[in-house]
C-alpha cells in the first residue's frame, strides 16, 4: 500500500515542480509590476506551440533560441499595445486586460501555428527508472524526463530569486510593484522595466511551455492547467518565489494523492461516474488555506490603513 | 435639438429619481418595448428567434446577475457557469421528479437554489478579496462541474451524462415554438431587469456600491460587509441560475455538464466588461456584442467571398474578444454603456456642438 | 432632526469618556494611557505634532483599532471591543483625512448612503420599489436635500465625486457624515489642503453644525488658529501621551505644549 503511495507522491512532487515554473512567471510579473497576468497560461501555450511548431523542421538549439525571441518580441508588443496606456490604472482593470490578452494570444496562437496537438521531443530519456527496489517489490516508478525538468526548474529559481534580492534592477522592479507613479517619479523607467519582466515571465513561460509539452503534447488544454498555477499562487504568495515552489509542490502531490485516495472513498459514498478530483481539488485547497491565511505561506501581509 | 430637457422640469423627487428621468428616453424604451413584444412577432423568422433573441435575452439575465456580484458590488467572480448550471439542474430535477409543476415555479426553484450555493461560496469573500476571491470563485467553478458531471443523480444516471427536458407548458399552453418561447422570456427578461434596476437604484445598490468603492468607509456609515456581501451573492446567483434553467430549457434543450463550464463564466464576464461593469443597460449591450459577434464572423468569409475554415473562425474569434476587451480597456474602461451615454451627451447638443 | 436616544444625556454632560486607553502595534506605542472625556455639545479639538496618535485615538473611538488597555464609554454605558459599524450604529459618524468617498457614485448618492442607517423597508419592497420603498427614499430624499442646502453644494450632487476638487470632496463627506445624525462627529483633519477661503467655509460649516443641530464634534487639527476660534476645550497629545487639556487659552501658554511643537522634549 504504501509503495503505491510513495510512487503517486514522488510523481506529484515533480508535476507541482512543473506547475511552480508556470507560476513563477505570474510571480515575476506581479512582483514587479503589481499586475496580475492572467496571460501566463496562455504565454505557456503560445510560447510551446511555437517551440513546437519550428522544432518540426529546425534543429532543436535554434528553434530554442527564434522562441526566446518571439516571446521578447511578444513582451514587446504586449507592453506597447496595452500596457503601456494602462499605467496607473485599478489593478482589476490590469487583471481584466490580462484576460484579453490570454484570449488574444490563445486565438492568435492556433491561427499561426494550427490547432492540432503537437508534439515535442527534447530528447529526454523516457525509459522509467526504478528506485527503491530493495525496499518495495519492484521498486518505484519514476519518468526521468519529469526529473530533469525538476532540476532545470529549481535552476531557474535559483537565479531569479538571486536576481531579485541582489541586483539594482531587482530593487527597482519591486519598487514598480509597490507603486506605479511613485516609481516613475523617481525616475525608474517604467516602460523599459516592464519590457524586462514580461520578457523574463515569457522565457520562463517559454521552458514551462516545453516541459509540459513534452510531458503531454502541445494542445490547447494547456492553457487550462495553466490555470492551475492560481492555486499555487494563493498557496505560496503571490510575490514570493520560493513560495511558488513550495506552493506547487504542495499543490502536486495534493491533488496527485487525493486523487489516488480520496477519489475511491467518494465514489463508493456518493455514486459517483468516476474520479477526476484533480479538476478541482487545487481549488478548493486553496480556498481552505485563503479562509486561514488570505496571504498565502509566504506572502506579505496585507495591510490597511485608514 | 430633439433629444433636449428644455422644459421639462422635475416638481417632484420621485420625478427625478425615475429610471428614465428625460422623457425622450421613456419614450424611446417603451416604444421599444412594445415593439419588442408586438412588432418583432411580425417579420422575425426562426433564426432570428432562436440565434440571436433568445440567446441575447437569455444571457442578459445572466449578465445582469453578474454585474450586480462584479459590476455594482465590486466581487470579482469566474463562477458564473457552475451557478447557471445549479440553476440549470435544479429545474431539471425538480421538473423530472415532480412533472405537475408550473414552469414559473421550476424557474424560480432553480433561482433559489443557485442562490443557496451562491451563498454558501459567497460565503469565503467575507476574509478574501480581489484577484484571491476570483480563484475561489474558481473553486466553485471547477468544483459544480465536476459535481453534476459525476455525481448521477444529478443527471438521472443518464448513461451518457446528458439530460434532455420535453415539453414545456405555461398553464396548459405549450410553449413549443420559437416565437412562444421568445415572448416568454422577453416576459422574463423585463421583470428581472426591472426588479434589478429598482434594487440597484436605492438603498441596496447603494450598500453594494458602497463596499466596492471603500468597504472601509461603508463600515463607518453602518454597513456591514456580511450583509452586503452576501446579500450581492445571493441576488446575483438568483438570476444566474434563472438564467441557466432558461438556457437550458429554451436554448439548447438537451444538454451536458460541458454547457456551463469555465469558458461560460468568461462568457459572462466579458459580456459585463464590454458592456459596461456596474449597469443594467451594458449587461444587455454586452450579451448582445458576444452573441452577434460570432454570427457575424461566421458570415465573414462569405462576405468576402474567401473560404475560412470553421476552427479558424473559432480562433480569430478568440482573437477578436481579446482585442475588444483591451481596446475598451483603455478607450473606454466603462464600457458600451458609457459610450452609449457620451453619445446621448453628445445629442443633446446636437446640432450645436460648442 | 435629531432622534431621542435610548438615555437622553443632557448637554454638558459627559458623552464619551476614554479612561487610561493605550494602544500598540507591535513595538511601536501609538497611545498611551491617555484618558480624557468629551461632552455633549461641545467642540473638541485633539492637537499634537505629527505622530502624535491623533488618528490613531480617533480610529480607536471609531472601532478600528482596539486597545490594549483602558475603557471606553459612551453614552454613560462601557463599549464592548466592537467594530466600525457598530459604532455608527451607535451614534457616532467620521471623516477622513484622505477623504473616504465612494468615488464611483454621485455626490448626492453618497450622503443618500450616510442614511443607511435610518433605511428600513425591506428588501422586496425594494424589489418593487412602488410604494413603501419609493415613499423611504423620497423622505430620505428630503432630508438629505436639507443637508446639501446646508452645505451649499446644490450645484454638484449629480456629479461623480471622484471628478471633483478636494475642497468639495471634503464637504460632501462632511454631508455623508451629517446625513447619519450622528451624537458624536469625528472630524480627521477637515481643513487639510484648504485655501483662506475653504477653511472659513468648513469653520462656519462646522459651527453651524453643532449650533443648529447640536452635534458633538471632536475634530483633529493642525491649524492653530481653527482650534482657538472653534473649540472650547483642547487635548493635546505628543508621542501617544496627552501632555495638555484644558480651554484654547490654557493650551496655548502650556509650556509642555510649546516644548513639544518646538520639538524640545524628548
Amino acid at each position: 500500500m504504501l509503495g503505491p503511495i510513495l510512487e503517486t507522491l514522488i510523481g506529484g512532487l515533480l508535476t507541482g515542480v512543473l506547475y511552480s515554473l508556470v507560476a513563477l512567471g505570474f510571480v515575476l510579473i506581479f512582483k514587479a509590476s503589481g499586475v496580475f497576468n492572467f496571460a501566463q497560461g496562455a504565454m505557456v501555450l503560445f510560447a510551446a506551440l511555437s517551440f513546437a511548431r519550428l522544432s518540426e523542421f529546425m534543429p532543436l538549439v535554434v528553434a530554442f533560441a527564434l522562441s526566446v525571441l518571439i516571446m521578447i518580441a511578444l513582451a514587446y508588443a504586449i507592453e506597447f499595445l496595452v500596457l503601456r496606456h494602462l499605467v496607473n490604472q485599478d489593478g482589476i482593470i490590469l487583471f481584466m486586460a490580462t484576460l484579453g490578452i490570454a484570449y488574444f494570444l490563445e486565438g492568435f496562437g492556433q491561427t499561426v501555428w494550427g490547432s492540432d496537438i503537437y508534439k515535442i521531443s527534447l530528447g529526454l530519456p523516457h525509459n522509467p527508472i526504478f528506485i527503491l527496489e530493495s525496499v518495495f517489490p519492484g521498486g518505484l516508478l519514476i519518468d526521468p524526463s519529469e526529473l530533469i525538468a525538476a532540476v532545470i526548474c529549481a535552476a531557474m529559481v535559483l537565479v531569479l530569486a538571486i536576481f531579485f534580492q541582489v541586483t539594482r534592477v531587482g530593487r527597482a522592479l519591486r519598487a514598480v510593484a509597490d507603486d506605479h507613479q511613485a516609481a516613475q517619479s523617481v525616475g525608474i523607467p517604467l516602460n523599459q522595466i516592464w519590457l524586462m519582466v514580461w520578457a523574463v515571465a515569457g522565457i520562463v513561460a517559454l521552458v514551462a511551455g516545453m516541459m509540459w509539452g513534452a510531458k503531454l503534447g502541445v494542445q490547447f488544454s494547456l492553457s487550462l492547467i495553466a490555470l492551475k498555477a492560481l492555486p499555487v499562487l494563493i498557496l505560496g504568495g503571490f510575490t514570493s518565489i520560493p513560495g511558488a515552489i513550495v506552493g506547487g509542490l504542495i499543490i502536486g502531490a495534493g491533488e496527485k494523492l487525493a486523487e489516488v485516495v480520496l477519489a475511491p472513498v467518494l465514489i463508493r459514498a456518493f455514486d459517483l461516474a468516476g474520479g477526476g478530483i484533480e479538476n478541482w481539488f487545487a481549488y478548493v485547497l486553496a480556498l481552505v488555506f485563503l479562509l486561514f491565511r488570505p496571504q498565502g505561506l509566504f506572502g506579505e501581509r496585507i495591510i490597511e490603513r485608514v | 435639438m430633439f433629444y433636449r430637457e428644455a422644459g421639462q422640469f422635475k416638481t417632484s423627487y420621485i420625478a427625478d429619481q425615475a429610471i428614465f428621468p428625460i422623457a425622450q428616453d421613456r419614450w424611446f424604451v417603451i416604444g421599444l418595448t412594445v415593439f419588442a413584444f408586438l412588432g418583432v412577432p411580425l417579420f422575425a423568422g426562426q433564426y432570428l428567434y432562436t440565434e440571436v433573441l433568445i440567446p441575447v435575452l437569455i444571457l442578459s439575465i445572466a449578465a445582469i446577475g453578474l454585474n450586480i456580484l462584479t459590476g455594482y458590488c465590486g466581487q470579482l467572480s469566474l463562477g458564473s457557469g457552475g451557478f447557471m448550471a445549479v440553476g440549470a439542474y435544479a429545474a431539471y430535477n425538480l421538473a423530472l421528479r415532480l412533472p405537475q409543476t408550473n414552469i414559473i415555479l421550476v424557474f424560480l426553484f432553480a433561482g433559489v437554489m443557485a442562490m443557496l450555493v451562491g451563498i454558501l461560496f459567497g460565503l469565503p469573500s467575507l476574509r478574501i478579496k480581489g484577484f484571491y476571491l476570483a480563484v475561489a470563485t474558481l473553486a466553485s467553478q471547477f468544483f459544480l462541474e465536476w459535481a453534476f458531471a459525476r455525481v448521477k443523480w444529478f443527471t438521472d444516471y443518464a448513461p451518457s451524462g446528458s439530460v434532455a427536458v420535453g415539453r414545456i407548458e405555461l398553464f396548459g399552453y405549450p410553449i413549443d415554438t420559437p416565437g412562444k418561447t421568445y415572448v416568454f422570456v422577453l416576459a422574463t427578461v423585463v421583470v428581472l431587469a426591472l426588479g434589478a434596476k429598482n434594487l440597484v437604484r436605492g438603498r441596496i445598490g447603494r450598500m453594494w456600491m458602497a463596499m466596492r468603492d471603500m468597504d472601509i468607509a461603508a463600515e463607518i456609515i453602518g454597513i456591514r460587509p456580511l450583509h452586503a456581501k452576501l446579500s450581492a451573492f445571493a441576488v446575483s446567483s438568483f438570476y444566474i441560475g434563472i438564467a441557466g434553467a432558461l438556457w437550458a430549457f429554451l436554448r439548447l434543450g438537451s444538454w451536458e455538464p460541458l454547457a456551463f463550464d469555465v469558458n461560460r463564466s468568461f462568457q459572462v464576464l466579458f459580456m459585463i466588461i464590454i458592456g459596461g461593469l456596474g449597469t443594467i443597460l451594458g449587461s444587455f449591450l454586452g450579451a448582445a456584442f458576444i452573441v452577434l459577434l460570432p454570427i457575424l464572423l461566421n458570415q465573414l468569409p462569405s462576405w468576402l467571398g474567401i473560404p475560412i475554415s470553421t476552427a479558424t473562425i473559432s480562433h480569430i474569434e478568440f482573437m477578436l474578444f481579446g482585442a475588444m476587451i483591451i481596446f475598451f480597456l483603455i478607450v473606454e474602461p466603462h464600457g458600451l454603456a458609457r459610450l452609449w451615454a457620451i453619445a446621448k451627451e453628445k445629442l443633446r447638443l446636437w446640432p450645436f456642438p460648442y | 432632526m435629531r432622534a431621542p436616544t435610548g438615555q437622553d444625556i443632557a448637554a454638558g454632560d459627559v458623552l464619551l469618556s476614554v479612561e487610561n486607553v493605550s494602544l500598540a502595534f507591535g513595538g511601536v506605542k501609538a497611545v498611551t494611557g491617555v484618558s480624557f472625556d468629551i461632552r455633549k455639545g461641545e467642540i473638541r479639538a485633539i492637537i499634537g505634532p505629527n505622530g502624535a496618535g491623533k488618528t490613531s485615538m480617533l480610529n480607536i473611538i471609531n472601532g478600528f483599532y482596539h486597545p490594549q488597555h483602558g475603557r471606553i464609554a459612551f453614552k454613560g454605558k462601557a463599549r464592548a471591543r466592537m467594530r466600525p459599524y457598530d459604532a455608527a450604529r451607535g451614534g457616532i459618524a467620521r471623516t477622513f483625512q484622505n477623504v473616504a468617498l465612494f468615488k464611483g457614485m454621485t455626490a448626492l448618492d453618497n450622503i443618500m448612503a450616510g442614511r443607511t442607517l435610518k433605511m428600513r423597508r425591506g428588501f422586496l419592497w425594494q424589489l418593487i420599489r412602488l410604494g413603501p420603498a419609493l415613499a423611504e427614499e423620497v423622505e430620505h430624499r428630503h432630508r438629505v436635500e436639507e443637508i446639501i442646502d446646508f452645505l451649499k453644494i446644490q450645484s454638484i450632487r449629480k456629479i461623480q465625486v471622484g471628478k471633483l476638487p478636494y475642497g468639495l470632496q471634503k464637504r460632501v463627506e462632511l454631508g455623508r457624515a451629517l446625513a447619519m445624525e450622528p451624537d458624536l462627529l469625528l472630524l480627521d483633519e477637515p481643513m487639510a489642503g484648504m485655501n483662506l477661503e475653504e477653511k472659513e467655509d468648513m469653520s462656519r460649516f462646522i459651527l453651524d453644525v453643532n449650533d443648529y443641530y447640536g452635534t458633538t464634534i471632536a475634530l483633529i487639527e493642525h491649524d492653530m488658529g481653527v482650534v482657538m476660534d472653534l473649540s472650547e476645550r483642547v487635548l493635546v497629545l505628543d508621542h501617544g501621551v496627552k501632555i495638555a487639556d484644558g480651554t484654547p487659552a490654557e493650551v496655548q501658554a502650556d509650556q509642555a505644549v510649546i516644548d513639544a511643537y518646538l520639538g524640545l522634549s524628548h
